[in-house]
């Protein structure tokens, strides 16, 4: 896929970003930039099946939000979860900062290899199904190792788990994120062992 | 230890309802016009008294904070901005508040606000956690129904609206200026201080930026009073905390506990212990990514505090305690977090941006052997002159892992350095 000659939201963002603009003072709608810019790329993904801004919809945003089209281009490649080139279907997001590497994201990023056929980060699937990334700490370190696809965490992982989630992606299911060894949120394997005496709902 | 009853954070793991029905069931928006009602002044002398240290990682008194703000309104309106954009390696504590407990959000948000003249608050969260913001806008929702905020925000007369915004992926960000130039719709790089954002912060107005575990658990101190909160935890340490214990550990999990509980006790009762037993243990980084490690001999009678992990040369941090066993490479570990600095450095001071580089790629030798032993002192000279000499601490945050590394597993490197020395003698014999 190569840059678009056109953007332009259509009605579904359209409803977003009147809901967004709202939300800052007036005269400070640049404020607005990170959300128009996540909101582009989920229109992409929506319309084309590859979740990226280009350039054109930065240019489109500046003159919505009355910035020079160069303030909008700093922040788009400043900030990492803007792709400024297309991705697969699918973001496979491996994080691999210590505390997931100590549970085994080496294993994570290996099956992601072997289920995907994708070679380095960042490279994208022959069928275009799938994108791998290395990420940065996600915030869920306790449920380690963590592959995000798109928004979702899955948590808790090993090569098995892995393999088997990419094959479930494959065949168009999407299995529900959150913990694989089907721990409640993050209370320890086998249930709380704290918060037992708290009155009943 | 600390029991159920002085727990604050009830819902931590999601076993019961988030919404606002099941928030209040909990205790949540009960009687929160009559705190109001006590006035701006008296909500923040309880604070102070409460002893109530940030959560977000520097640990500076919240009340203070809190009365830094003008006292009185002028012409530039005043703003509560909440800090969730959470990405400290090891921490994960501010997610499960955002998921499972929105509502101590919003009412500490309310609360926080008004007794800092904020008719509205903006709430920063990280981009990657998109659901937890989804339950955080509903929450949000629910409570603008119900008329907890909006106009006379629980009928007490105090308009007060409140926002999510998303970041995009940015550690920097949970820097409070670089939190506020991002939410300005620029890039997140920290402003130089002063002026402190209570005098110029959001948009050139008075500004106090909070950590969501700070703000929630302000409704609860207000409403069971400062005493009950100061007289758990220890002395200039008081109160629960939310920690995050992973890693090598047999049951990895987030618990509530009260300041000062001793590391071990922390891991053994909570998280099943180190893998393999206690004897198995290489080494603990205690409070998130940032401070340095620390090794079994301190781990073993340490406490979890903001003081005693100062005395020992770390810090309490997030609370987030990253515990590695002796299968660790502990190089390859304090490498991987090397990287990580590097890839978030924002790049405006020169120090930080090239001296982040340049210490990952000479960790990234040492994790080979692929160097000389001076370099060791070479390296520990570098992070030195990064530490304190950049805008933000970001620079600092760099170079105490390696400190802390250099500091206690300095043989581990020089044995290193020696087995690839010797292997390529070999090599080339």
């Amino acid at each position: 896929m190569s840059e678009p000659a056109t953007f332009a939201f259509d009605a579904e963002s359209e409803v977003k970003i009147t809901k967004i603009l709202a939300k800052y003072p007036s005269g400070r709608q640049a404020s607005a930039v990170l959300p128009l810019l996540d909101l582009a790329q989920r229109q992409m993904g929506r319309l084309t099946g590859s979740a990226w801004v280009p350039r054109v919809a930065m240019d489109v945003i500046a003159a919505r939000l009355g910035m020079a089209p160069i303030r909008v281009y700093e922040v788009a490649t400043f900030y990492f979860m803007f792709n400024t080139k297309p991705i697969g279907k699918y973001h496979l997001q491996v994080c691999t900062t210590t505390p997931c590497w100590l549970r085994g994201s080496d294993e994570v990023t290996a099956a992601c290899r072997r289920a995907t056929g994708i070679k380095g980060w960042r490279e994208t699937s022959e069928d275009e199904l799938f994108t791998m990334t290395e990420v940065e700490c996600l915030g869920a370190c306790v449920n380690a190792p963590i592959l995000q696809v798109d928004d979702d965490f899955y948590e808790d992982m090993d090569a098995a788990k892995t393999e088997a989630l990419i094959e479930a992606l494959r065949r168009g299911e999407k299995p529900k994120p959150g913990s694989m060894a089907g721990r409640q949120g993050s209370a320890p394997e086998g249930g709380p062992t704290t918060l037992l005496d708290v009155p009943a709902e | 230890m600390l029991s159920d009853k002085d727990r604050i954070f009830t819902n931590l793991y999601g076993q019961h309802d988030w919404r606002v029905a099941g928030a209040r069931r909990r205790g949540d928006w009960d009687g929160t016009a009559a705190i109001m009602a006590r006035g701006r002044e008296a909500i923040v002398e309880e604070m102070k008294a409460s002893g109530l240290r940030g959560r977000g990682g520097a640990g500076f008194p919240t009340g203070m904070k809190w009365s830094f703000m003008p006292k009185e309104i002028g012409p530039r309106p005043h703003y509560l901005v909440v800090n969730a954009d959470e990405s400290e390696p090891g921490t994960c504590k501010d997610r499960d508040i955002l998921r499972y407990d929105p509502h101590k959000l919003v009412e500490g948000c309310l609360l926080a606000s008004f007794a800092m003249g904020a008719h509205a608050c903006y709430i920063y969260v990280r981009g990657e956690f998109y659901n937890e913001a989804l339950h955080l806008q509903a929450a949000i929702d629910e409570a603008y129904e119900a008329g907890l905020i909006g106009r006379n925000a629980c009928g007490s007369g105090w308009d007060f609206d409140l926002y999510v915004h998303r970041g995009a992926g940015a550690y920097i960000c949970g820097e409070e200026t670089a939190l506020i130039e991002s939410l300005e719709g620029k890039k997140g790089m920290p402003r130089l201080k002063p002026p402190f954002p209570a005098a110029v912060g959001l948009y050139g107005c008075p500004t106090t930026v909070n950590n969501v575990e700070s703000i929630a658990v302000a409704p609860t101190i207000l409403r069971r009073g400062a005493a009950w909160f100061s007289a758990l935890g220890r002395p200039k340490n008081t109160g629960t905390k939310l920690f995050c214990i992973s890693g090598h550990v047999n049951k990895p999990c987030n618990v509530e506990e009260e300041l000062g509980i001793p590391m071990r006790e922390l891991i053994e009762r909570y998280a099943g212990g180190v893998r393999g037993g206690w004897d198995n243990l290489l080494g603990v980084i205690p409070g998130g990514s940032s401070v340095p490690v620390l090794p079994k001999s301190i781990c073993d009678d340490v406490m979890m505090d903001f003081d005693s992990l100062r005395d020992v040369k770390s810090g309490l941090g997030t609370a987030a305690v990253i515990v590695m066993d002796k299968s660790t490479d502990i190089i390859r570990a304090v490498a991987r977090l090397s990287q990580f600095y590097k890839h978030e450095s924002c790049g405006q001071c020169t120090p930080c941006r090239e001296g982040t580089g340049w210490m990952m790629r000479v960790m990234n030798r040492l994790v080979e052997g692929r160097a000389e032993p001076e370099e060791i002192d070479t390296l520990e000279q570098v992070t030195k002159q990064v530490e304190g000499h950049t805008i933000c601490a970001l620079g600092d945050a760099a170079a105490w892992p390696i400190q802390g590394l250099i500091r206690h597993f300095r043989p581990v490197i020089e044995e290193r350095i020696a087995a690839y020395k010797a292997g390529h003698r070999m090599a080339a014999e």
